[in-house]
């Protein structure tokens, strides 16, 4: 051994310096962990995991639609049923796209256990086209022409309603008082007057009820629910949601089928309960435009806000509501607004506060539309400790001048610049040596929007538990309460912005407060 | 030795080179190592190019983990050899194999959308330039110069004798 004491300073030198390295990121890393683990330790959110539902046994559930336009359609594919032409045009598309993979999504989907035996649509085309491409040698599916003939003819034993909104009520009774099962889109009324008749149907009847905001299956809406009740935001003063949209379809400008005329369409037969016009397809297909069969903004759209929250808060029908809005941007002969701003209060609204007693209470949810933007908005929850955003993702960052947090804020181990959590199934931040952004988009544990590493359609979730608890019985998440909170609260919403003044709800009465001269539901299907 | 005459400061500077490499690779492997939350997932679900699919392929929860494992023990491997100076060539190897799949995972084309970076690039990034220096490194050794290799080195000397 001749080694001389440069041989062991250059042949040993690197020792020190990987050391060094390893015992700096260990540090660093065990510290951050400690740091984050502490937090998510506090917050103690636990994320939401799929429900298990039971199965649906015995013979297959024998579902008719009433309904075959986009949303129909959209339905019955959730249900595992595709037309023909749709599978054509989506084998199309993924061959000249291969990311598109709505093909692939829907023969991934399970399999429900049922049977889709009939269609009702006055339109001529669409019902053909559902015959056309359901009728096969095992099922008789068969047009009806009325939903009562569809009800009443014992083939059936459950209904999915996706009309305009003027028919949901009556298809949704008739249909409870047969013991048919009712699945019906949003709004579930058209008027004040049918969704108390309509509840007292659903209440009466043995058969299930489910109104279709398949939001409800969200699993960050349900994380949202534990983030709420655990205090984690403090006081919630104002909640934001939004409706941006800048397109045609989005201001319910839908396509005119050339193949529409008198001939193909029962005109009486849609108008049901609606004034008597002479047949006009733009009323027809477009029929979101007018009160006469649709409820604009408020029905269509603050009605999905409105839920998603309710199902987070369950803050039920606001106290009052005062809406303002016009037709600004799209002067196109509607008469439904197409700007709509809607403040509703709840001044009882209280889920714990961490400030002294009695200092916070009641809150403001507002609504605030365009159909001339499509800037994204995301809804927003402003609690006195922290904000979250809450969409398919969430998130939440810390208030600077938060009570709860101040020691950790003081600190820096907060701050109000960075989220304390984050809830995002569909997340996939770029991550490698080049850019150490330690991001933690794949919490793992909370990536349970994806059910065995698939994506899941919420509709199909929403159906699906709608038809396990036709077979087994259970709580539906969106049953006829929710159904009527939604329904009485779109339209106060309506009403407020057509009288140009506050709407207030009665707790006590369950009722609207009446306003003399006023008849709500005249007012509500006026066409001004 | 490899016979090649070189300069001090020639040789002094690849020393230098090879434990910056050296402790860039070591640290972002520690730390990936220590945070039982990371995962590639993100990073080869959003590759582009044309190896794409195969990046994809890599995404597959099955196989997911031993992807993640053998990420952090290459960067770790590669951090080793060239901080403590042996088997820097067969460390360098390794490097290079890696920086290229990241290279390739998101290359900066510019017909591709660029993700995450941190500055512009045409064809040219960060990683490509740091594979360009593992492979001087590869060509270059300095272990026996600065590092364990001159003590196993001396110990196959004294054997020999």
């Amino acid at each position: 051994m001749k080694w001389t004491r440069r041989d062991v300073l250059k042949g040993l030198g690197g020792l020190p310096i990987a050391g060094g390295i390893w015992w700096a990121a260990a540090a660093n890393s065990v510290l951050s962990n400690k740091e984050r683990s502490e937090i998510l330790d506090q917050l103690n959110i636990e994320p939401s995991y799929p429900k298990s539902l039971p199965s649906i046994d015995g013979p297959p559930i024998r579902v008719g639609i009433i309904g075959f336009g986009g949303r129909g359609e959209d339905l019955c594919r959730s249900l595992g049923f595709a037309t023909k032409e749709w599978l054509s045009r989506m084998e199309k598309a993924a061959q000249e796209n291969p990311k598109h993979t709505a093909l692939t999504d829907f023969l991934e989907q399970d399999k429900l256990n049922v049977k889709l035996v009939g269609v009702c649509d006055v339109f001529d085309k669409r019902a053909q086209k559902a015959m056309e491409s359901f009728t096969t040698k095992e099922t008789k599916f068969i047009r009806y022409k009325t939903h009562q003939d569809m009800i009443t003819s014992g083939n059936v034993d459950a209904v999915i309603i996706a009309t305009p909104d003027h028919w949901h009520a009556p298809m949704s009774i008739d249909a409870l008082k047969n013991g048919v099962h009712v699945y019906v889109e949003k709004p579930m009324t058209h008027t004040i007057e049918e969704t108390y008749r309509l509840k007292e149907a659903a209440e009466k009847s043995s058969a299930r009820f489910m109104v279709g905001h398949q939001h409800r299956q969200t699993l960050s809406f349900k994380t949202a629910q534990d983030v709420i009740e655990k205090g984690t935001l403090g006081h919630i003063s104002l909640i934001q949601t939004n409706t941006n949209r800048n397109d045609d379809n989005g201001a319910w400008n839908y396509h005119i089928d050339e193949d529409a005329n008198e001939q193909t369409i029962d005109w009486d037969l849609f108008l049901g309960t609606a004034p008597k016009i002479p047949f006009n397809k733009n009323h027809f297909f477009r029929w979101r435009k007018w009160w006469e069969y649709g409820s604009g903004l408020s029905g269509d759209l603050l009605t999905h806000d409105y839920d998603r929250l309710n199902c987070v808060m369950n803050m039920g029908i606001p106290s009052s509501v005062s809406a303002s809005g016009g037709i600004y941007t799209h002067n196109d002969g509607r008469n439904v607004p197409d700007v709509l701003q809607v403040n509703m209060e709840f001044p009882d609204y209280n889920i714990g506060s961490s400030q002294e007693k009695g200092k916070e209470k009641g809150m403001t949810f507002v609504y605030s539309a365009t159909l001339g933007n499509g800037f994204s908005r995301p809804t927003i929850l402003m609690g006195h400790d922290a904000t979250m955003e809450l969409g398919n993702r969430l998130i939440i960052w810390p208030d600077m001048s938060s009570t709860k947090y101040a020691n950790l804020l003081e600190a820096k181990r907060m701050s109000p610049s960075k989220p304390i959590y984050q809830y995002d199934p569909g997340a996939n931040v770029p991550d490698a040596i080049s850019s150490a952004t330690s991001q933690y988009f794949a919490d793992k544990g909370l990536m349970w929007t994806y059910i065995d590493g698939a994506r899941v359609d919420s509709t199909f979730l929403h159906l699906r538990e709608w038809l396990s608890s036709i077979r087994n019985g259970g709580k539906l998440s969106c049953g006829i309460q929710e159904g009527f909170e939604e329904a009485i609260t779109a339209h106060m919403a309506g009403l407020s912005y057509k009288l140009g003044r506050r709407i207030e709800w009665n707790t006590t009465d369950q009722k609207i407060k009446p306003i003399e001269g006023v008849d709500f539901d005249k007012v509500l299907l006026s066409n001004v | 030795m490899d016979g090649v005459i070189k300069p001090m400061s020639l040789r002094n500077s690849i020393v230098f080179l090879r434990i910056l490499i050296g402790w860039h690779f070591l640290y972002e492997g520690i730390i990936k190592m220590y945070n039982p939350e990371w995962t590639s997932y993100g990073y080869l679900a959003s590759a582009q190019g044309p190896l794409k699919e195969v990046f994809l392929a890599m995404t597959n929860p099955s196989i997911i983990n031993w992807i993640d494992a053998l990420n952090v023990a290459a960067l770790i491997i590669v951090g080793l050899t060239f901080t403590l100076g042996f088997f820097e060539k067969k460390g360098a190897i390794v490097a290079i194999g890696l920086l290229a799949m990241y290279y390739l995972a998101h290359p900066p084309f510019p017909w591709l959308e660029q993700i995450n970076t941190e500055g512009n690039y045409w064809f040219v990034n960060k990683n490509l330039i740091e594979l360009a220096a593992c492979l001087i490194i590869y060509h270059l050794p300095t272990g026996d110069y600065f590092g364990l290799n001159r003590i196993f080195n001396r110990n196959k000397e004294e054997i020999k004798e």
